[in-house]
């Protein structure tokens, strides 16, 4: 494949202009960029492994060089990739695959990352942007801790870079080129949401190169000082908030987009977005210990290579296709490269930690579990024990059928009992974490500080399960003895009502404790509130941002337990006039419509949501639930309606219709609380935000580290 | 043995059991909540075994098949492996509406269970979408349908 792209544009370029149009500018300009920034990268890896291995730190200035060559040559790339599709370059192989004159434009720059090739192309821009980032903020940091680390990421870029241009090559040139094309998929055209969600998810993904570069860096060179942990953890924290983002947004965009009425459903696309972020997770908190008591060295590192061989991994699952059809894996090209990659990734990972962990000493130990360290340990341990579970239950259906040639999968049933409990549990940690102090807990001060707290978390439970039993879905309804009713209550039902409990006992715990100091200043020094606030989150801003994240996470843990516990749904085929109910709502069939729009014509079904209160919410045309119908595709893609408000949303589907009969039929639900999983998403934003402001004091730290660094070459 | 490598001994013991205990329950469950894949043909030849089990059934709606129930709350089709008169097939009973773009010959994947009494009884019914936009896959590269395709294929589940 990749000999046959490259003959492909030698043949256009030699033989082809008899007959072409205009000469392959776009795809020899394209991938001559391609070429150039893998040999950019190439170059890098090279010289900054063996220089920085024979501590020759002179080089540096030629791997920085390297590396802003390899991010300008693929940023550029993509550029000519943009340029060609807005110019409907059919000789170009990938627009020929994606490009259609009859796309909107922003859909026509979107689909750079709608197929295979280009999206692969746009990682490596995404790879450039966060190598040259990383290159110019430590340019003057010396050698000794960056050119491993940049030779090990440049290393990365390589193997991104030759995928480009091998077997994901998406510059073909294509001698008699079409005049039109079919355009991107219809279901990315569907929801501005595809627009922003791929990018921050290859953000995430790709950003888990820089500190598993720092972390191999620190592993070859042998050591693990102050000076790599700030630039570790704050490039781990970029690429977290961009995973975690892309996460939400995708299924924010399943939600919004696909008519089925979730947003989750443990799809091994999901799951391996989902693996890197757990052990991403687990590495912010570990990293705590680390720098604090300067012990789980080996854990931390441990974990930053693992999230890194989990993107790979989660990026192999995704695009070479071995989870859409089994046979694709073997005509993919780009999976047996990737499986190469990962071999060698992890054979390289697990050398590093067994060959040079021992260097990695730990200068404290852990007295007692009831402490901040032993918390955290805690939550590490349950994230490691949620990554295996899902791992195992993504994995499992693809070992079976290389094994034993039987295609099974691993029902969702698998993924929820699993994993509820260890969220739940992870839950109760970020409640129990921040009231634990680093050392030792007095068992005393500990049951003081738990009282208020556990005690409102007890008190939510019984007007959440009156609310619930009595007003959202009364006893009687559908029960009619207490035997019945318990029975009915099924494990979701106490998973969810435990839920409630916990979240109001931590958000209680994380206010008190964003709050507390801000208190004392007031009494103090008689400030105001809000100057007080800003003065003691200022003071501490990793722990009053991380506070705020886990404001944002418990938001989101609260809104999944009550829109999949307390969900209501209804299935019925109505006639024009006539209505469904569903949960306190009626639904009322209008009638159908159709209209068109430039890329696409639909049909849609009128409808009014009536409230229990005789409310009445008219739904039309563009606004109802429809069946949209692309330009070459036989079948129609429908949009779900979504009326959302802050307590509930109302999502009516429109499964089928019928014009001679006049008939259409519905799936409807109502979601308790769903909202808030994206609405979390911006206190995730300015938490991370908080915790990365640089603060004054660590760059004191760095800037007193320099001249020890400086004095270094001396000493080999 | 000093206090404090007894104290790392006992903890590596915990952690061992620990994950042990979850490795174990995290393949019993495993067990439990498998999916089979399978075409009529494959389900037959399991013979008894396939009472039961939860299954996706693979193929496409044999023409002529498609009865609706008096109250149209639900129906009944045949699922063949391939469009040949001659091959294998089974009865399916549905009782959800399916979507919009089922119709006889169509490719579908039901999931449900297999009874004694032959027939397939579903409440999860897809359709395959049309290969049209499969263009990059022709080439050996991943479906355009992203990495969300394998969701969207089922994205007629409840």
């Amino acid at each position: 494949m990749q000999l046959r792209g490259i003959k492909r544009l030698r043949y256009g370029s030699s033989l082809g202009l008899d007959f072409v149009m205009r000469p392959p500018v776009n795809s020899t300009l394209g991938y001559g960029l391609v070429l150039a920034g893998l040999a950019f990268a190439a170059f890098a890896a090279v010289v900054g492994l063996v220089t920085g291995l024979t501590r020759r730190e002179n080089a540096l200035p030629w791997v920085q060089r390297a590396i802003y060559g390899f991010a300008a040559s693929m940023i550029l790339s993509n550029v000519v990739m943009v340029k060609a599709l807005l110019e409907h370059d059919f000789s170009v192989k990938y627009v020929s695959l994606v490009g259609s004159k009859a796309t909107p434009t922003i859909f026509t720059i979107v689909s750079l990352w709608s197929a295979l090739e280009g999206s692969i192309l746009f990682w490596g821009a995404i790879m450039g942007g966060y190598l040259i980032a990383f290159t110019w903020t430590y340019r003057n940091e010396h050698g000794r801790y960056m050119q491993l680390s940049l030779g090990v990421m440049a290393a990365v870029a390589t193997f991104f870079a030759f995928l480009i241009a091998g077997p994901a090559n998406p510059w073909g040139h294509i001698p008699n080129p079409a005049s039109d094309g079919p355009g991107p998929n219809p279901l990315l055209q569907n929801h501005a949401l595809m627009i922003i969600h791929p990018p921050m998810l290859y953000l995430g993904y790709v950003g888990m190169t820089v500190p598993f570069g720092i972390a191999a860096g620190a592993l070859l060179r042998g050591e693990l000082g102050d000076a790599w942990l700030v630039p570790l953890r704050k490039w781990t924290l970029v690429p977290w908030l961009f995973l975690s983002i892309g996460i939400i947004l995708g299924s924010w965009w399943a939600y919004a987009v696909l008519g089925w009425g979730g947003y989750w459903a443990w799809d091994p696309v999901e799951n391996a977005s989902f693996m890197p972020w757990l052990t991403a997770t687990a590495f912010m908190h570990s990293t705590m210990v680390l720098e604090r008591k300067k012990s789980l060295k080996l854990w931390t590192i441990a974990l930053a290579l693992g999230s890194f061989v989990l993107t790979i991994i989660g990026t192999f699952m995704t695009r070479s296709g071995v989870f859409n059809s089994v046979h694709a894996f073997t005509q993919s090209d780009i999976g047996p490269t990737f499986l190469i990659f990962i071999a060698i990734v992890l054979v390289f990972s697990v050398l590093l930690l067994t060959v040079r962990g021992h260097l990695l000493i730990a200068e404290s130990h852990l007295e007692t579990v009831w402490s901040r360290e032993g918390s955290i340990l805690v939550n590490n341990l349950v994230f490691v024990a949620l990554t295996f579970t899902v791992l195992l239950g993504t994995l499992f259906p693809l070992v079976t059928e290389a094994l034993q040639d039987k295609k099974i999968s691993v029902g969702e049933p698998y993924f929820n009992t699993m994993a509820l409990p260890l969220g739940l549990l992870t839950l109760f940690l970020m409640g129990v974490g921040p009231m634990l102090p680093w050392g030792k807990a007095d068992p005393k001060v500990l049951k003081q500080q738990a009282y208020i707290p556990g005690g409102l978390g007890l008190a939510t439970l019984v007007p959440v399960f009156f609310w619930r039993y009595a007003v959202w879905e009364p006893f009687g309804t559908t029960t009619k003895s207490l035997g019945a009713f318990l029975a009915h209550m099924t494990s979701g039902d106490w998973m969810a009502l435990a839920t409630f409990g916990v979240a109001v006992f931590v958000t209680v715990v994380t206010l008190r404790e964003m709050f507390l100091p801000a208190q004392q200043r007031m009494v103090e020094t008689k400030e105001s509130l809000f100057t007080a606030l800003v003065v003691s989150a200022s003071r501490a801003r990793r722990r009053f941002g991380g506070y705020v994240v886990h404001l944002g996470i418990v938001a989101i843990i609260v809104a999944i337990a009550a829109s999949s516990a307390y969900k209501v749904a209804a299935e019925r085929t109505v006639k024009v006039g006539d209505s469904l109910k569903v949960g306190q709502y009626t639904i009322r069939f209008d009638g159908l419509a159709n209209g068109r729009e430039p890329h696409r014509d639909w049909v849609a079904a009128n409808l009014t949501v009536i409230g229990a209160d005789g409310s009445e919410y008219k739904h039309v045309g563009a606004d109802a639930p429809r069946m949209n119908y692309y330009e070459r595709s036989n079948d129609p893609i429908g949009s779900p309606l979504v009326q959302e408000m802050v307590w509930r949303d109302i999502y009516v589907s429109l499964r089928t219709y019928d014009p001679k009969a006049q008939t259409a039929t519905f799936n409807a639900w109502v979601f308790p609380l769903v909202g808030w999983i994206w609405y979390a998403i911006p206190l995730l934003v300015l938490g991370t935000l908080i915790a990365l402001w640089p603060q004054r004091k660590t760059i004191a730290v760095v800037k007193a580290d320099a001249p020890a660094a400086a004095a270094a070459p001396g000493t080999p | 043995m000093t206090a404090e490598s007894r104290n790392r001994l006992i903890a590596i013991g915990a952690i061992l059991v620990a994950g042990a205990a979850l490795a174990w329950i995290a393949f019993g469950n495993i067990g439990q909540n498998l999916v089979y894949y399978w075409k009529p043909s494959e389900m037959i030849a399991q013979g008894d075994k396939a009472f039961g089990a939860t299954i996706r059934l693979g193929g496409v709606v044999v023409p002529g098949s498609l009865v609706w129930s008096a109250e149209h709350t639900s129906l009944t089709f045949e699922v063949a492996d391939t469009h040949l008169p001659t091959a294998p097939k089974v009865k399916v009973k549905s009782d959800v509406t399916p979507p919009q773009m089922f119709r006889e010959g169509i490719g579908v994947v039901v999931e449900g269970t297999y009874a004694p009494d032959l027939v397939f009884k579903t409440n999860r019914l897809m359709v395959n979408h049309s290969n049209e936009y499969r263009a990059p896959g022709a080439d050996g590269g991943m479906p355009a349908g992203d990495w969300k395709e394998s969701l969207t294929q089922a994205d007629e589940k409840k």
